[in-house]
């Protein structure tokens, strides 16, 4: 399926426009969260705090679907923070609609007594503040976050994101080697989280689930880094 | 315990020594792990830096070093590395690098300390303060109630679980199609916390009961009630479950107690399984106690042939029970010999009562209570001095051959070199046999100490027990006035050493067929067994089993003080280590041989077996030293 393709904001580069957004927003958490920044473009990956986020949500479109649940876990190159993880259950605003259930595992009544995403924002905007934030298919998790937090606070959350499915992308989609078997007709390699992490020798976790999903997530960065580029890498080129 | 971690937990869970630890610390630890990736390659552990980490291996595979560069070790899955550093001076002592693509989980320090406090089998698997093999002998000694299964072992799979306001209809399609015989019934929490748990996505459950397929039938069926009932309806009020780390034995009497056949049980207060009395029938079944009194109701040898599978299985059960080798050595040996007089018995009842007493006589480790789970037979018989060959010698051939064919039927294979009763150098009377034992302790030759090394382990299997006792008075009498033959059998037991230079290049066996691996029996058990059996000759001992020895002996002054304890302990674990080694080629469905590979050698295993094979080579040293020739001086 196609999704709309979010332009990401022209012009100025990621540190000037978090940097603009912490001057405008009048919401006081996303203030703070705007205000911790993020690093200059050419720091070493090495040294960049990051955070592994997945959700599950009801659908594929944040303008109809909503999240039911967000995972994350702090990381950086060298270690991933387990004990550090956070993981939450929400009530999505619109009712569930059947076929979403068959999506993931969380039901009407699961959310039931779960809280809003307002309730939890603010925990969750301290927990991402000065980390680069990590998924795997950021089409997912960045408009559905924007667009949530456009609709509780009256202004949106964009931020700079590592996707590890599109550096995959790079390596099984885009590079000529690539190209060239999809010209002789071979199927391209998947880049779906579970099966991009097999060939790195990365063990099988039983999958949706936002919080292992992240931490498979984490696992795999580690791993496409220690792989293809260095510690030294600017983070500045793998970032979108 | 966060349902989300399960998936590290239940990996950690797989492998010692975290296989042990109760389900609490478990959850703990896989709540506080650090996670890594390392590419094939890169270092983990770099010579002299700082750890503070117990680092778990949960994919790939580690190549370990010495100060010096030398390999020092290979671990994969499962394995765990740093703890040597960890108990000395958090500085890294032996440098870790990556050979595959590996995943690395970090124990925290804080985490790995509390381990060790609370507990003391985790605490003795990376202790390394005291002496090594003493400690792990000890520590599996103290594992030894035969209690300690949990009963989160017998759980195969998931259970079942249906909210309250399922149908019968609904829940009955469901459980056919599960192919289970119970459901767990749930329902919203409600004022008492009992069994109320959080499934995966954080929704708050209670369960209220359990439905059996006999609740179909007496609930639904026969009480007529229609095919739309609530479950909720039909379930009983009072539900009965265990915790996971119960004990096998206590899930029994509790299913007992509340006659009940099907057992919820609970990792605190979520279910993980259920457990059915088949299963534990089936689990106790595979005693050896039970495989004994079975062997006695067999009446033909097709049928204890088809026990076979059950030793296997028996054996297997012991050893993951934590049995030391004397108890798995006396189990098999028990085996062996209930089978050998169940076949005489059955031959007996064709071919009528023998025409003569006699006694069948066990030799080498059936006599010592040693067997092991990879033994051909040894076996011969003593008959009554109006032994008259001419008219009796026919029934005793036949009975003979049907021992040892059925024997071989069993899974103990045809002596190779024909030590068994069959041959009639070992089908003969008691005057005979005397004469033989005269000869032998007498005038050693090379063949009669081999036999004196092989027939001077003996004892009654079935039959006519003086015949044999007066045997062992002869030995017990003649072999402490005999230096001579003391001294050749000393210089014949030191003719296999043990490999002492296995840790830089892994000893090969020169047969061709094992390239890389050790031959347990031939290297360390056989040779210690056998200059046990030469103190024990010189102290008039007329214990047959090894240990027995050791205590016989240590009521002379034969050994230094401390030396038979150190026998003991290295006894025991060549013995256990030969032992688990069998159990992994049975569970890789392998035939059991005695040699150990390489890669199924942990660390820990890998040092307490060059301890051991240093004690038997030091005890080989004053054996010589003991019982030397006597000079030959007139």
């Amino acid at each position: 399926m196609r999704l709309p393709r979010r332009r990401r904001p022209a012009g100025p580069s990621w540190p000037e426009f978090l940097a603009r957004r912490a001057e405008l927003a009048q919401d006081p958490p996303l203030a703070g969260f705007f205000a911790a920044g993020t690093m200059a473009p050419e720091t070493p990956i090495g040294e960049v705090p990051m955070v592994a986020l997945d959700m599950e949500t009801t659908g594929l479109d944040e303008r109809r679907h909503a999240i039911v649940s967000i995972g994350l876990v702090p990381f950086t190159l060298g270690r991933i923070r387990l004990a550090e993880r956070r993981y939450w259950v929400l009530r999505p605003p619109r009712p569930l609609e059947a076929k979403s259930v068959a999506f993931h595992h969380i039901t009407h009544s699961d959310i039931a007594h779960a809280p809003d995403l307002d309730e939890i924002l603010d925990e969750l905007l301290e927990a991402l503040a000065g980390r680069l934030v990590v998924v795997h298919f950021r089409h997912i998790e960045r408009p559905f976050l924007d667009a949530a937090v456009q609709a509780r606070r009256g202004e949106g959350l964009l931020f700079p994101v590592i996707d590890t499915m599109s550096l995959e992308a790079r390596w099984h989609r885009q590079s000529p080697l690539a190209r060239f078997r999809r010209w002789i007709g071979r199927p391209p390699a998947s880049i779906r989280l579970y099966d991009s992490r097999a060939r790195y020798g990365l063990p099988v976790y039983s999958g949706h689930h936002a919080l292992i999903d992240a931490l498979a997530t984490a696992e795999l960065l580690q791993a496409q880094v220690a792989t293809h580029f260095s510690l030294e890498t600017p983070v500045g080129e793998l970032w979108t | 315990m966060d349902v989300e971690l399960l998936e590290i937990r239940h990996h950690m869970g797989r492998f010692p020594p975290f296989d042990r630890i109760s389900d609490e610390l478990l959850d703990e630890l896989a709540s506080q792990v650090d996670v890594a990736y390392f590419k094939a390659g890169s270092d983990i552990l770099v010579l002299d830096q700082e750890v503070h980490d117990l680092c778990y291996i949960r994919s790939g595979a580690v190549e370990v070093y010495r100060r010096g560069g030398e390999l020092y070790n290979r671990l994969g899955e499962g394995d765990i590395f740093g703890h040597f550093s960890l108990l000395r001076n958090r500085r890294v002592r032996f440098p870790a690098r990556a050979m595959e693509d590996t995943l690395i989980y970090f124990i925290p320090e804080s985490v790995f300390y509390q381990l060790c406090e609370a507990d003391a089998h985790f605490a003795d698997f990376v202790e390394v303060e005291r002496p090594r093999l003493e400690s792990t002998v000890e520590q599996d000694k103290k594992q030894n109630d035969m209690m300690i299964t949990r009963v989160r072992k017998l759980l195969t799979r998931y259970p079942l679980m249906l909210e309250a306001s399922t149908t019968v209809q609904e829940a009955a399609r469901q459980i056919t199609e599960a192919q289970a015989s119970a459901v767990l019934v749930l329902d919203a929490p409600s004022d008492t916390p009992r069994y109320t748990f959080r499934d995966s996505e954080g929704r708050a459950w209670q369960v209220t009961g359990i439905l059996t397929d006999s609740d179909f039938r007496k609930q639904v069926v026969a009480a007529g009630r229609p095919a739309d009932t609530p479950i909720g309806e039909v379930t009983g009020h009072r539900l009965v479950a265990v915790q996971s780390d119960e004990s096998v034995h206590e899930a029994m009497l509790c299913m007992l107690r509340n006659n009940i056949h099907h057992l919820p049980v609970m990792h605190r207060r979520s279910p993980v399984g259920i457990v059915h009395l088949s299963d534990i029938i089936r689990y106790e079944t595979h005693s050896s106690l039970y495989l004994v009194s079975n062997i006695f109701h067999q009446s033909s040898v097709e049928g204890l042939a088809r026990l076979t599978p059950d030793v296997q299985e028996a054996f297997v059960r012991l050893v993951e029970e934590g049995a030391d080798s004397r108890m798995v050595g006396s189990a098999l040996s028990t085996i062996g010999r209930s089978l050998s007089r169940r076949l005489l018995e059955l031959a007996e009842a064709e071919l009528g009562p023998p025409p003569v007493p006699y006694c069948l006589m066990a030799l080498g480790s059936m006599a010592r209570n040693e067997q092991s789970i990879v033994t051909d037979q040894d076996n011969a018989l003593v008959l009554s001095d109006d032994f008259d060959p001419a008219l009796h010698d026919d029934y005793f051939l036949t009975l003979a051959r049907r021992l040892s064919d059925g024997l071989a039927a069993c899974g103990y294979p045809y002596c190779k070199g024909d030590i068994m009763a069959t041959n009639p150098r070992w089908r003969q009377p008691l005057a005979v046999w005397k004469r033989y034992f005269h000869d032998w302790i007498q005038a050693p030759t090379p063949e009669r100490l081999l036999h004196s090394s092989i027939f001077f382990d003996l004892d009654t299997v079935f039959g006519d027990n003086p015949l044999v006792e007066e045997l062992q008075d002869l030995i017990a009498e003649q072999a402490p006035k005999h230096p001579l033959f003391l001294a050749a059998m000393a210089r014949n037991a030191v003719n296999r050493t043990p490999p002492l230079g296995f840790f830089r290049t892994f000893v090969m066996e020169k047969d061709g067929k094992h390239n890389n691996s050790i031959n347990l029996k031939r290297r360390g058990t056989a040779p210690m067994v056998d200059l046990i059996r030469i103190h024990a000759l010189a102290c008039g001992s007329r214990a047959q089993n090894s240990f027995d020895r050791l205590d016989d002996i240590d009521r002379t002054q034969l050994l230094a003080p401390g030396v038979s304890d150190r026998l003991r302990y290295a006894l025991e674990f060549l013995s256990m280590s030969r032992i688990r080694h069998q159990m992994i080629d049975l569970q890789h469905e392998q035939v059991p041989d005695n040699n150990i590979e390489p890669e199924n050698v942990s660390n820990t295993e890998r040092h307490n077996l060059k301890d051991a094979f240093q004690v038997l080579s030091n005890a080989q040293k004053f054996l010589k030293f003991r019982y030397p020739m006597p000079s030959r001086s007139r």
